[in-house]
């Protein structure tokens, strides 16, 4: 199967709070530290709040709430549900 | 007959060992407080079990130290039983642990706590059905008042005895998760959710300018509280020991070595007393109740782009709002980071954090005689040459850090007994490790002493005091300092033979001298706590890190002097 270019693809830092969206992938940096706190590709995420002045996003995932450095944030891919 | 009590950060499984066990293990709010594992002997229906609280793990695929450390123990020593204590309100993360541990082997109790919020939350979970698919015996739980605690511990007897184990796949952590999630969908049900309490105190406390506002507020009470304590039980202590120290003098003659070393391990004690009872036990108990109710974590969200300006992140903040209180604790909470670099970075900025000993000094010297607003000069000052230091280290350490990632827990109210017994966990850590090395190191300064090494300690430190334009008195001082920074104050008037500070050293010397104080060498008891935290290497180059950033910044402020 070849990749297919998909425009719906966008990093976490892009979503606008309140919105929920399907975790696709993430960089392979982050991957083994992001299954420690129990997210995987095919979770859903709601961005709860963004903390100012570049801080983290707060993201709602399996009834728990996970805050990523904007660092972090920019390296996991999402597509809108 | 040997049970592990295992389950994921924040599910209230030390909560449960502590039920049955006597408080001896840490509970916090605040993801990774338990990284030793603690083993007691409990009795359970007439049975003497030896029950080990393992760290919290989200998994077992090793990343973080506590998570390690989980597995090793799993591994290695015979358990015969597993309890999975799983947060009831986060089921489906739960679960991923618990499929990771049905394929040991070993008889598993799945224990679902904290049924009581999760009741809250409009959860309704089908035990029943979960425990026929998993083939385990699955029990409700509210470890918090103890509900559930008998019955399931008579449960996992009985599987201990039994031995039963049915077998189990081995999956990969995809798999895993994504049957963890089926799992969670097909017992789980979400009725109505009855309370949105923490999202309205979150709109609060995490707003962009609410939330900065409350941040200060409650650090400044944080502050006001643990130093006004301190301030009012500090003399009356050290008035307590000037009476036990000429008590224990008594039979000695006065000037021999022995009244000198007795006089020297007085002074350890004292000194160890004095750390402990004003300043380290109030800011223990106060940073218990902020850690219980979860508002560390809410620092560490609002803080996390101003960390990043010097190559650390959120989570880091911890140790440095503990450093203005003292900088053991602060050492001792670079533990909640996980990456190496991070907690090394994180301990070098502390100790560079003026604690309350030290502020006593700029206190004493700057505030008294020059007025209180050079001394908050200085402070200010201080903050910079952290910020500044942190950008250099932070380049030097090339690694780079992942960045924040982490579990926002809810809101729960603390209890007296749960925060006590946590100070108290803690304090046991310092008079274990940083209380001997003060005594110790009190007492061979003592004979030195006798030995007339003043001379000698002055021309040891006398090219330090000569560039920055200090006389050579100052040496003694500066070398007890080490020992409790309050001594290079105390001892300063001794050196100079006047306690009016202002006839033997000019204003510039009196602020280079605070300067200096404010960031060299930490006290015996941060060394021996950073010896401990990150190895004898790591806390010689700190030391060595902290003089020269302390001479240079002496020299700023000497520079500073001269051209005013």
């Amino acid at each position: 199967m070849s990749m297919r270019y998909n425009e719906d693809v966008i990093s976490l830092l892009e979503v606008p709070v309140g919105e929920t969206v399907c975790l696709l992938s993430v960089d392979d940096s982050l991957k083994a530290k992001l299954v420690q706190y129990g997210l995987y590709a095919g979770d859903s995420l709601q961005v709860l709040r963004v903390a100012p002045l570049g801080g983290p996003v707060l993201v709602g995932v399996n009834g728990r709430e996970i805050a990523l450095g904007r660092a972090v944030a920019e390296k996991i891919f999402v597509e809108a549900e | 007959m040997r049970i592990a009590l295992i389950g994921q950060p924040n599910c209230g499984k030390s909560t449960l060992f502590n039920q049955v066990a006597g408080y001896k293990a840490e509970t916090g709010n605040f993801s990774g407080t338990t990284v030793n594992f603690t083993e007691s002997r409990v009795r359970v229906g007439g049975e003497v079990v030896e029950l080990v609280d393992l760290p919290g793990a989200y998994t077992l695929d090793a990343g973080s130290p506590a998570e390690m450390e989980a597995v090793r123990y799993l591994r290695s020593q015979d358990v015969d039983v597993i309890i999975n204590v799983a947060d009831a309100t986060h089921l489906s993360a739960a679960l991923d642990l618990t499929l990771e541990l049905l394929p040991l082997n070993k008889p598993v109790i799945l224990s679902l706590n904290m049924m009581d919020e999760a009741a809250r939350l409009g959860l309704h979970i089908d035990g029943e059905g979960l425990a026929r698919e998993l083939r385990i015996p699955v029990l409700p739980l509210i470890a918090s008042k103890g509900r559930g605690v008998k019955g399931l511990f008579l449960k996992s007897l009985e599987a201990g005895r039994k031995k039963k184990v049915n077998d189990h796949l081995t999956l990969d952590a995809e798999n895993r998760h994504v049957q963890a999630r089926e799992l969670a969908a097909r017992f789980l049900s979400q009725g109505e959710r009855i309370s949105s309490f923490r999202d309205r105190l979150d709109d609060v406390l995490l707003h962009p300018i609410w939330g900065y506002t409350i941040l200060l507020f409650v650090l400044y009470l944080f502050f006001q509280a643990v130093y006004g304590i301190g301030k009012l039980t500090e003399p009356p202590l050290i008035a307590l020991f000037d009476v036990l120290t000429n008590k224990a003098l008594t039979p000695f003659l006065p000037g021999s070595l022995i009244a000198d070393i007795v006089l020297g391990i007085m002074q350890g004690i004292a000194a160890g007393v004095a750390i402990v009872f004003p300043y380290l036990l109030p800011f223990l108990l106060g940073l218990g109740v902020l850690e219980d109710i979860g508002y560390l974590p809410r620092i560490a969200f609002l803080m996390d782009a101003l960390m990043h300006r010097i190559g650390l992140h959120g989570k880091a903040i911890v140790p440095f709002i503990l450093g203005y209180g003292c900088n053991v604790p602060a050492v001792m909470s670079t533990r909640t980071l996980e990456e190496p670099r991070d907690r090394y970075l994180a301990a070098a900025l502390a100790t560079l954090v003026p604690c309350a000993a030290r502020l006593a000094v700029v206190f004493g010297l700057v505030a008294f005689y020059l007025g209180p607003l050079l001394a908050f000069g200085l402070y200010l000052f201080n903050i910079l040459i952290i910020a500044l230091t942190g950008r250099i280290l932070s380049n030097m350490l090339p690694e780079d850090t992942p960045g924040l990632i982490m579990e926002m827990p809810p809101y729960r109210v603390p209890t007296a007994k749960n925060v006590v017994n946590k100070a108290w966990f803690r304090i046991r850590e310092f008079v274990v490790e940083a209380w001997p090395v003060l005594i110790a190191g009190s007492a061979v300064l003592a004979i030195l002493n006798y030995f007339d090494f003043a001379s000698v300690f002055n021309l040891l430190v006398r090219p330090v005091t000569w560039i920055m334009g200090l006389p050579s008195e100052v040496g003694i001082p500066l070398i007890f300092g080490i020992l409790r920074k309050e001594l290079s104050l105390v001892m300063l008037s001794q050196a100079l033979g006047t306690s009016n500070f202002d006839t033997a050293l000019t204003a510039t010397q009196m602020t280079v001298y605070a300067t200096f104080v404010m960031f060299y060498i930490p006290c015996l008891a941060t060394l021996a706590v950073l010896k401990r935290e990150l190895g004898t290497k790591a806390m010689i180059y700190i030391a060595s890190l902290t003089v020269v950033v302390a001479m240079v910044a002496a020299m700023v402020v000497r520079g500073i002097g001269f051209i005013l």
